[in-house]
């Protein structure tokens, strides 16, 4: 009786129900704070698909979520909860900057885009080698280790930016505006295809990385040995040690995808948008992650609905903002928390409720088929 | 040589110790019983800023420090019982509740403190009667002169507020509650054997959720420090990860009473000398990096999860949300 809730319950009816008690309270929130949630609902999607180019924004930031989703799943599929993405998100961005700072005059735009994703995964997974070799090795715990990494993050980039990247002549602790070679083509062009009026909107070419390493951890995860391996460890640690799967590996390697896949985050805001290296560039997505890889049920597909949904928020927020001046974005952080509430530590709320009803239905349809 | 004994050793200097730590105390105190109890609190941010909002605003529309205080530690006790609630009762994940707790507390604040106070998030600045003051300890002024011994009651000692002497006289009075009365051993107990406690007809719930509460009560105050206390009002992201330092803290003292003091004193002591060293070269090293300074904290915790001054050992039983029956 493992397969207990039908497949579209499980992934499609219960994190509509978690979203929608999420969305029902963050309206309560707005009526407190004496505004209509209708007038907010109306602002938030308008804001993000049409007005001003919204959905070239909506899909800027749900790029830079698909890339922290999948870093926060991948480690959830081996039993580990990455809250570091955010720090590695951070230090993957120095591998980005420095490819394009070191390129940008020399190569064409693609040949640095390939050096700076290599880049971006690279100090992506080395920042998450650390707490993964002290989980595999010396048993302290991934949660702890990952979130005292974050902060180091923050730390040594603030020390980077200041003493070091930073030109000498300019006051802000950011480093210099990449050339042409550095920056990565905009996407307007595929928008206007579609008819929406964009201009100016930062979506880019790190949109079709993100949706190709979708792809890729798909891949990995239910159609690869590692996969199966990573699964199991995930499932049952005892059961994989049993069956012979080496566990400190797994946990090593499943760290490092996910830590690479943080990294990569970094290239849609620094080379996709911002062609510069700046303080806190990555803004919290690397939490968002945690929200849209429990949303989107840790399956990719699910992943870049829920990141299109949190891209609605950050873009559609800001319309909200804008027009409804008692609203201001912190409205998404308490949204976030609501689904990262619902969707994560109150699943099984719902769940037994719902188990218990379809068992029933079930039960009576053989019953009737069979008697 | 002139410079170092201002920035180390400087009365001054510890007695913005002692005032850092208090939160960091606090906060790694209300984290020690909820642990203990084998519930994980990754949410004692997230508390401790709603609290500070509470306090702020309650200290400023109601003009008292006392319903200030209240304020702080009923939206404490409040999102204490939601993680309770997540992790006891609905047997979720205890770290994604008290991820959620952070984000709602950090969203919370803004958006009710804007729509109340309009000031950017902020509350009301409070006046002099409307916070915990510090305040002098007899025989402060009359000792001032007397080298070190004078030095410290006047500058470390006397002059602090209410709430620090609190949090200070927890640490002796956590120790005995959790090693010296039958609620520390079942506290202890939950947190390491639940069955073994079920087993002799002591309700797990019934302890852990107690545990919560008191974690919600040490964790309003710790907020309410902030805002009316060290400082004169709630603002946007007070605690500044200070709910996060605290949880290392209580790692770093491997969940023990009077080793949390040590650390967190340890820890203020490099905030205060972190904000102390800013743009002050030192002689030999020369400028120390402040950004760096700051993170010590989080390296030294790694360091020993690392295992590699003693080890850290957690509850037992910690994370593991219990079931009676299967």
């Amino acid at each position: 009786m493992k397969k207990e809730l039908p497949a579209w319950v499980d992934y499609g009816l219960l994190p509509l129900i978690n979203l929608l008690l999420a969305f029902l309270i963050s309206g309560l929130v707005v009526l407190l704070v004496g505004e209509s949630p209708v007038r907010a609902a109306y602002y938030l999607v308008s804001g993000a698909f049409t007005i001003g180019g919204g959905i070239g924004f909506t899909l800027f930031y749900a790029t830079s979520f698909i890339f922290t989703g999948l870093s926060v799943a991948v480690a959830i599929h081996c039993g580990l909860f990455n809250i570091g993405s955010e720090g590695q998100a951070y230090i993957g961005g120095l591998g980005v900057a420095l490819a394009c700072l070191a390129l940008d005059g020399i190569m064409p735009w693609y040949v640095t885009m390939v050096v700076a994703t290599a880049g971006a995964a690279a100090f992506g997974a080395g920042w998450a080698f650390i707490p993964a070799w002290l989980q595999a090795r010396r048993g302290s715990h991934i949660v702890i280790t990952t979130i005292m990494f974050n902060f180091i993050a923050a730390s040594i980039m603030v020390w980077l930016l200041v003493d070091y990247l930073k030109p000498a002549a300019s006051m802000a602790p950011e480093t210099r505006t990449f050339l042409e070679g550095g920056q990565l083509p905009k996407l307007d062009w595929l928008l206007e295809l579609f008819g929406f009026k964009v201009a100016g909107a930062p979506l880019n070419v790190s949109f079709f990385i993100a949706l190709a390493c979708c792809f890729l951890v798909w891949l990995l995860i239910w159609r690869t040995r590692f996969g199966y391996e990573l699964r199991t460890m995930g499932t049952n640690p005892t059961a994989a040690v049993y069956a012979g799967i080496p566990e400190a590996r797994t946990v090593i390697i499943a760290m490092l995808i996910s830590g690479a896949l943080a990294g990569l985050m970094a290239l849609n805001p620094i080379m996709g948008d911002q062609h510069r290296l700046n303080l806190d560039f990555v803004a919290g997505a690397g939490f968002v992650g945690i929200a849209v890889a429990l949303m989107g049920r840790n399956h990719p597909v699910g992943i870049i609905f829920a990141a299109i949904l949190f891209g609605v928020l950050y873009q559609g927020g800001a319309e909200v903002a804008f027009n409804m001046p008692n609203i201001s974005r912190d409205m998404i952080v308490v949204i976030q928390g609501l689904v990262i509430l619902f969707a994560g530590a109150l699943e099984h709320m719902f769940r037994p409720a719902l188990t218990r009803y379809f068992l029933a239905r079930r039960m009576a349809a053989a019953h009737v088929a069979g008697g | 040589m002139e410079t170092f004994y201002r920035i180390f050793l400087n009365v001054d200097t510890l007695g913005s110790m002692v005032r850092l730590s208090t939160p960091l105390l606090l906060a790694a105190l209300a984290g020690l019983y909820s642990e203990r109890s084998g519930v994980f609190d990754i949410g004692l941010e997230g508390k401790m800023l709603g609290a500070a909002f509470a306090a702020g605003a309650g200290a400023a529309t109601f003009h008292s420090a006392w319903i200030g205080l209240l304020c702080g530690v009923g939206v404490a006790i409040c999102l204490a019982l939601m993680h309770g609630f997540a992790s006891i009762t609905a047997r979720g994940n205890q770290i994604v509740s008290g991820v959620a707790i952070n984000f709602i507390a950090a969203g919370l604040t803004v958006i009710l403190g804007q729509s109340w106070f309009n000031q950017g998030g902020r509350t009301p600045q409070l006046t002099a009667d409307e916070r915990f003051n510090a305040f002098k300890l007899p025989g402060a002024d009359a000792v001032r002169d007397i080298p070190i011994v004078g030095h410290v009651w006047t500058g470390l000692v006397s002059g602090n507020s209410l709430l620090v002497y609190f949090a200070f006289a927890m640490v002796p009075l956590t120790w005995w509650i959790l090693f010296r009365t039958r609620f520390g051993l079942r506290l202890r107990a939950v947190g390491e054997n639940p069955a073994a406690v079920d087993t002799a007809g002591i309700s797990v719930t019934a302890m852990r959720y107690r545990a919560v509460i008191i974690c919600g009560i040490l964790t309003g105050v710790a907020g309410t420090y902030l805002a009316i206390s060290l400082q004169a009002g709630f603002v946007k992201d007070m605690t500044a990860g200070k709910g996060f330092i605290a949880l290392a803290a209580l790692i770093f003292a491997k969940w023990r009473p009077v080793q949390v003091m040590f650390a967190c004193l340890l820890f203020g002591y490099l905030d205060a000398v972190g904000i102390r060293l800013q743009g002050v070269p030192i002689p030999v090293i020369g400028a120390v990096p402040v950004s760096l300074i700051q993170a010590l904290p989080y390296v030294l915790t790694v360091v020993l999860l690392a295992g590699f001054i003693g080890r850290a050992i957690p509850p037992r039983a910690g994370g593991v949300p219990y079931v009676k029956e299967r």
